[in-house]
């Protein structure tokens, strides 16, 4: 269906964050717009949902060129989950960002470029064109240097630099495999390439360029084995940015990737074991790299590598369960990260370390606060009903019908050192008594309620979401399988963009 | 730099080279032009400016911080964006008058979005060069 309610989400983050350019100075007006800006998208992106789950699927030509040739926007259920997840994310961090960024930060212009990021995240998961989608890409990557690198400390720099090299190898990949994939078909509308690949005869082409687009969608979802820049550059920046990059950043990568081999390429078995072994050794790195770390930040770092090897698994395997399974961890893996960051921001605002060493006694000065951040852990480690569980059902039952036994031990594995590392962190962190060297201050206990209380909503915001994905599965199963059958028959979104007509997928054989 | 004959010259260039922006700025479209390159000729215009009389006086002649004209810009371009919306089209639509206005040719949406691209490029331009220059004196 055609409607124009699809460009909306990305023009109020835009209206966002050219109001606040013209605020560039004014740290309250800033603080405020932001949040009131949030707001507005996550309510606009919640109508996009339901208007998307009603109809199906939403359709807008930019610019009133027909569709081959135009530049086409579509929401499918799979998009507009994503724009919703990142609604929430948005204004959680946003709130967040409100008491956690320093003025001098906000002063060097950090909201505008935040709310950048985020239109840049809404039009990659909106574009229905896949040299749009390399745009959006670039407004992203661009936007999170700026904060990568803002306030200019020395560690920033030396990770922000591991950081800009890597992404820009993976754009030349990319572009590379789009002028590729434009030499082979003529066409740049990933409908339109859809139909067209199919009456490609040279396979093999196309087999090499489709490790293109994974090799450079793998550097920026971060994959064995090019993560390193990940761990390297996360701990660097403040903690609102870091949630924000470590929710949704490289989950675009793997967004991407999907919406790619779903639509364009069909994994043969040869890629297909690819995904497969890449996907565990993703899984083992992260988490015995997170083994080795006593800075929390970092440990979280590879705790998201380690759970993007899930994803890649789940399309790995290839099947409806699995790709089910995959779009449900990705549900889940989006709040929980962001969560994560905002929590162990809150920490360093307590205790003015992430060292774990110097980190102790936080259960018995804040109980409370305690456990709002053990539910974030617990979704995160997969404890049943908590939300991180669900999706491993689906993910390890699949390994038994596509019996991928190599895969299977690599997420048990992951799955029970993600536990050891949590539970050594909550020994450490919570209940070990507070270290003697006494340094640090308490920042939080010196704040008034109105910061306290901006520190900590976004936090119990997202925990309720991860409770409520966690407690009300069932509703996300339905969600998530719908997704995972419309991604493999892509046949009603080719004729939503295209028009009706006879349609040749490569699906449909 | 003092030299009595670019301090001369610059007076009679800036109003030169700025009009020549403009021209190419409303040349663009069909064209070869636009707002980018517009936006570059109006910018190098006040940079000569502030090497003949220095980098103050270029201030107080533009009135406003040329990091003002970047959102400046952004608003135009976006909103040119969204007209073509009222009128029940998509977003980004090419929509023109009907009329002709004398030298400026057709005016429509496209235009405007031409005119924002002109201020953000002499906006970004501007605040780069100035910062670099006043790092360096």
């Amino acid at each position: 269906m055609i409607d124009r309610y699809i460009i909306l989400p990305i023009i109020a983050q835009m209206f966002t964050a050219v109001l606040l350019i013209f605020f560039w100075r004014k740290v309250v007006v800033q603080r405020i717009i932001s949040v009131l800006g949030s707001l507005v998208v996550l309510v606009l992106s919640i109508g996009l949902f339901s208007k998307t789950w009603h109809w199906g699927y939403l359709v807008m030509q930019a610019g009133n060129w027909k569709a081959p040739f135009g530049i086409t926007f579509v929401s499918d259920a799979f998009s507009s989950t994503m724009v919703l997840l990142t609604g929430f994310s948005g204004l959680a961090v946003s709130m967040y960002s409100t008491v956690g960024i320093s003025r001098q930060r906000i002063q060097y212009g950090f909201f505008p470029i935040f709310h950048f990021l985020l239109l840049g995240l809404n039009g990659a998961f909106l574009a229905g064109d896949i040299f749009n989608l390399y745009v959006w890409f670039e407004v992203i990557i661009i936007s999170s240097f700026v904060l990568m690198t803002l306030g200019g400390k020395k560690p920033q720099v030396e990770g922000g630099i591991k950081y800009v090299t890597l992404n820009l190898l993976a754009s030349v990949m990319f572009l590379t495999a789009i002028a590729i994939l434009y030499g082979l078909t003529g066409s740049l509308n990933m409908a339109d390439l859809s139909l067209k690949m199919a009456t490609i005869h040279n396979k093999g082409l196309i087999g090499v360029t489709g490790l293109l687009f994974f090799i450079g969608f793998g550097i920026k979802s971060a994959v064995f084995p090019l993560y390193f820049w990940l761990p390297s550059s996360y701990h660097t920046p403040p903690s609102a940015i870091a949630a924000i990059f470590g929710g949704l950043l490289t989950k675009v990568g793997i967004y991407a990737l999907i919406r790619v081999y779903t639509l364009i390429f069909i994994p043969d078995t040869f890629t297909k074991n690819i995904f497969l072994i890449i996907a565990s050794l993703t899984l083992l790195t992260g988490a015995f790299g997170a083994l080795t770390k006593r800075n929390m930040r970092m440990m979280f770092s590879y705790l998201i590598v380690c759970h993007i090897g899930y994803l890649l698994g789940g399309l790995g395997m290839y099947t409806t369960l699995a790709l089910a399974g995959t779009i449900f961890y990705l549900i889940h893996d989006i709040i929980v990260k962001t969560t994560l960051f905002l929590v162990s921001g809150l920490i360093y605002k307590i205790r003015g370390t992430m060292n774990m060493d110097e980190l102790g006694g936080l259960y018995e000065d804040y109980p409370k606060l305690s456990l709002l951040m053990a539910i974030v852990f617990f979704s995160l480690v997969g404890i049943p009903p908590l939300s991180g569980f669900w999706p491993k059902i689906y993910l390890f039952r699949e390994t038994f019908t596509t019996h991928s036994w190599y895969l299977l031990v690599a997420m048990i594995l992951a799955s029970l050192l993600t536990l050891y590392v949590i539970a050594k962190m909550w020994g450490d962190v919570f209940w070990k008594k507070k270290p003697a060297i006494e340094k640090s201050t308490d920042d939080f206990a010196a704040m008034n309620w109105r910061s306290k209380f901006m520190l900590v909503a976004p936090i119990a915001l997202l925990v309720f979401i991860s409770l409520y994905i966690g407690f009300c599965a069932e509703r996300i199963n339905v969600l998530s399988e719908r997704i995972a059958n419309d991604l493999l028959h892509p046949k009603p979104y080719i004729e939503a963009v295209m028009g009706p007509k006879e349609i040749i997928s490569p699906q449909s054989n | 730099m003092k030299s009595i004959i670019l301090k001369t010259a610059s007076n009679y260039l800036l109003p030169l080279l700025l009009l020549f922006a403009v021209f190419i700025l409303l040349r663009g479209h069909y064209k070869p032009g636009g707002g980018f390159v517009g936006g570059l000729i109006a910018s190098i215009a006040f940079v000569l400016h502030s090497f003949a009389n220095g980098l103050q006086n270029t201030r107080k002649l533009l009135r406003y911080p040329p990091g003002a004209f970047i959102p400046v810009g952004l608003a135009i371009s976006l909103l040119s964006g969204l007209a073509p919306m009222l009128i029940g089209k998509p977003f980004m639509s090419g929509e023109w008058l009907s009329v002709q206005v004398p030298i400026i040719g057709l005016i429509g949406t496209p235009l405007f979005f031409d005119i924002g691209v002109f201020f953000v490029v002499i906006g970004v331009t501007l605040t780069i060069l100035f910062t670099i220059s006043e790092s360096i004196l």
